[in-house]
């Protein structure tokens, strides 16, 4: 499908009019979102605007009911090696009976293949990994032992391990420590130096300044996006943050419910 | 991890072969030599049979468990009973008056697969949730299945007495080619655990991350409920249909006690499924009339109970060594300081028994067992009637001890701004958990204003000889 032309043809992510439903009540309306190659891009909203659907829609994780998704100018499936997913640190069961070295290395499976046996080339990748979070003296020890700031830096390894130029993390901040957070923010800096590019779903508005170069505000649409300098505005977050359009609110519930009313 | 899964698998063949193999002993009634010597052909391939069939249902199970997906056996297993029934009705109206056994397990698999497309049906397509779904798919497939069978055993012609052994297991009806044939399909599951072993294992942990990076999910799991579906059709003639569940939980969930490593666990669980089928049939050929499912589902919750108590990963009886040994050493840390600090406050030489055991609320014994501790390590010792005293050598780890807590108290005021009357009890909690590394770190943190022998002061007051409390010490 050809995009309309208003889209930037470098972006690394590009959506075009996307919207996204559980069980017929959107959660994203037609969000139209060009991502800059080699930034860091902060995306906050309120609970509920849709920051994680927005990324797992993209990784074609959850169906769209309308709209495209072109990453690196493909359609996703064509480029997964190319992107790196974080998932929410409260997504699994952290007491599955694995070390932290088997978590990173399943970063490596898509190059290992199918029934193929982990290489030693592979474990030495996700050392490496490891050690970039500075996880290394952790590798033996088995998931159920980590604190959660060491929980987030495995997901994070895991990521790297891959060796993407995209990444996709939901939440890599949330409940961690101090010198985790800090870690986090450099190492997204030294993937940033390297030319790649993250999106990062992002809750302290405090730091949202300092630690990124772009920043997407979404409750359901996108309300701005944009370098941070230009969009992070007292204005945009009130348009964010002050309460849902009571309209479209409604609308999505209508729809939801499938019933009376609003008929698609 | 691999190199684990084929050792179990050869100490399963091993447990199968040994059986085979097995000598008799004395004192044995002839009956029990002869399944214990094995010496007819038959019983030799149904045990081996039901060892291999134990084998891929713990290893199957393993996953199912880790999956969440367990349970869906139970549902899946008693949806298999209308299948049987329907397949021998069949069977003896085109005028097979002997049923075969590849057709009555084809049957159970049609239906059983259908129960569990009806469950996810109902998830998705009403609010109803899993445990709904799934009472409803198992109690209606079962009602079906009794009443199918009912219309099975009054047809002329057929002989369906044998169908029951479904519903409870009967490893005595076995004939050779029925444990071929489970030889065959448990081998088959088998293999196919050990070739998508890493994917069932991404598959188990992270469905969401797998999905990101292209697997496709639904396909994966589709095999794992194959796999459940094979090891559970294959296992209704050993087990039955009741009890077949119990074949895929217990030994995964007694395997999880001993180990945090999934290949261990996968191949552990596969040898304890292997020994309760084993066991479990020999038993049920010993004691008449006893179902065999029922046999290998208590020698399985067995060797669970031994499992939960002893499993050297998270048995009962080693955590609770664990603790009773950190208390022991917490115990001993607290004597040290409380003898230090009532030298320190009082500057006897010799602190009073009385004193020390005002100084904290020990827990019963705890103090006595301490003392002895000290005592015979050479770090504490009598001084008179009433009274102990450290040694030259108790006093320099007592300060050792105390400059750690004194530098925890000193950190937790400075950098975690908690007040300093609330600071012991802090420290205490935490110092008997750090590490040498966490020490060395915190040395590291506060060594210029505290330099190395020295023993910061307290930040709280001490207790002092007598019950009376001194002064803050500044």
């Amino acid at each position: 499908m050809h995009l309309p032309h208003e889209h930037n043809p470098d972006a690394v992510v590009s959506i075009h009019d996307m919207t996204v439903a559980y069980r017929r009540k959107p959660v994203l309306w037609d969000v139209d979102l060009d991502l800059p190659a080699g930034k860091l891009v902060g995306l906050i909203g309120p609970n509920g605007a849709g920051k994680s659907t927005l990324i797992k829609a993209a990784l074609d994780l959850v169906p769209r009911v309308s709209g495209e998704v072109r990453v690196f100018g493909q359609p996703y499936r064509k480029v997964r090696r190319r992107v790196a997913y974080v998932p929410q640190r409260e997504s699994v069961d952290w007491d599955f009976p694995v070390s932290v070295l088997d978590v990173v290395t399943m970063g490596r499976y898509g190059s290992i293949g199918w029934c193929m046996p982990v290489r030693r080339r592979d474990r030495d990748a996700a050392m490496v990994a490891l050690e970039q979070v500075g996880m290394a003296d952790y590798a033996r020890r088995q998931i159920s032992m980590l604190s959660g700031g060491q929980q987030q830096r495995t997901f994070l390894a895991r990521a790297l391990a891959q060796g993407a130029d995209l990444y996709l993390m939901d939440e890599p901040f949330a409940g961690v420590d101090a010198a985790t957070e800090r870690a986090i923010v450099e190492l997204l800096r030294a993937l940033r130096a390297e030319g790649k590019t993250a999106l990062v779903v992002h809750h302290d508005l405090q730091t949202v300044g300092e630690y990124f170069d772009h920043c997407v505000m979404l409750n359901m649409r996108v309300v701005a996006h944009g370098p941070t300098a230009e969009v992070f505005t007292p204005e945009n977050l009130h348009k964010t943050y002050g309460g849902r359009l009571t309209l479209l609110d409604e609308a999505a519930n209508r729809l939801g419910r499938g019933d009376r009313g609003v008929r698609r | 991890m691999r190199v684990g899964l084929v050792v179990a698998a050869v100490v399963v063949l091993a447990v199968c072969a040994s059986a085979g193999a097995a000598q008799a002993g004395g004192g044995f009634s002839a009956d029990v030599m002869r399944v214990i010597r094995l010496e007819d052909h038959n019983a030799r391939v149904v045990l081996l049979g039901t060892g291999l069939l134990g084998a891929a249902a713990g290893a199957v199970g393993a996953f199912a468990l880790l999956r969440r997906r367990a349970l869906m056996g139970d549902a899946l297993s008693h949806a298999t009973l209308p299948g049987v029934a329907l397949a021998f009705i069949v069977s003896v109206a085109w005028g097979h008056g002997e049923r075969s056994q590849g057709f009555l397990l084809l049957g159970a698999t049609v239906t059983g697969v259908l129960g569990v497309a009806t469950m996810h049906l109902l998830e998705r397509f009403t609010r109803l949730k899993e445990d709904a779904a799934m009472g409803i798919v198992l109690s209606v497939f079962y009602g079906a299945g009794v009443a199918l069978l009912g219309v099975a055993q009054r047809m002329p012609g057929g002989n369906a007495a044998g169908l029951e052994g479904f519903i409870y297991g009967k490893t005595a009806s076995m004939v050779s080619s029925d444990a071929v044939l489970i030889s065959a399909a448990a081998a088959v599951v088998t293999v196919a655990v050990l070739v998508f072993y890493k994917e069932m294992a991404l598959l188990s942990f992270d469905p969401g991350y797998a999905a990101a990076r292209g697997y496709p999910v639904s396909a994966l799991d589709a095999v794992m409920l194959g796999l459940v579906v094979a090891v559970t059709v294959i296992g209704l003639q050993a087990v039955g249909l009741i009890l077949m569940i119990a074949l895929l939980i217990i030994p995964a969930a007694a395997a999880r006690f001993w180990t945090n490593r999934l290949g261990v666990m996968v191949g552990l669980s596969a040898v304890m499924g292997a020994m309760a089928c084993v066991t479990g049939a020999v038993v049920s050929a010993l004691v008449e009339k006893m179902p065999s499912g029922a046999t290998i589902v208590l020698v399985a919750a067995g060797g669970f109970f031994v499992s939960l108590m002893f499993g050297t990963a998270r048995g009962v009886v080693p955590r609770f060594l664990e603790r009773r040994f950190l208390g022991q050493r917490e115990a001993r840390r607290h004597l040290l300081r409380a003898m230090a600090e009532l030298t320190e406050t009082a500057g006897t030489d010799g602190v009073a028994r009385r004193d020390l055991t005002r100084a904290r609320a020990w827990r019963q014994g705890e103090l006595r067992a301490a003392e002895g501790q000290l005592t015979g390590e050479g770090l504490m010792e009598i001084a008179r009637e009433g009274r102990v005293r450290l040694t030259a050598e108790g006093r320099l780890e007592a300060l050792r001890v105390v400059r750690e807590h004194r530098l925890w108290e000193l950190f937790l005021v400075r950098y975690a701004d908690i007040a300093p009357s609330h600071v012991d009890r802090d420290a205490d909690a935490i110092e008997h958990l750090i590490s040498p590394a966490m020490m060395a770190e915190l040395e590291r943190l506060l060594a210029a204003e505290q330099p190395a022998p020295a023993i910061p002061p307290s930040p709280h007051a001490l207790p002092a000889p007598g019950g009376t409390s001194t002064g803050r010490v500044p």
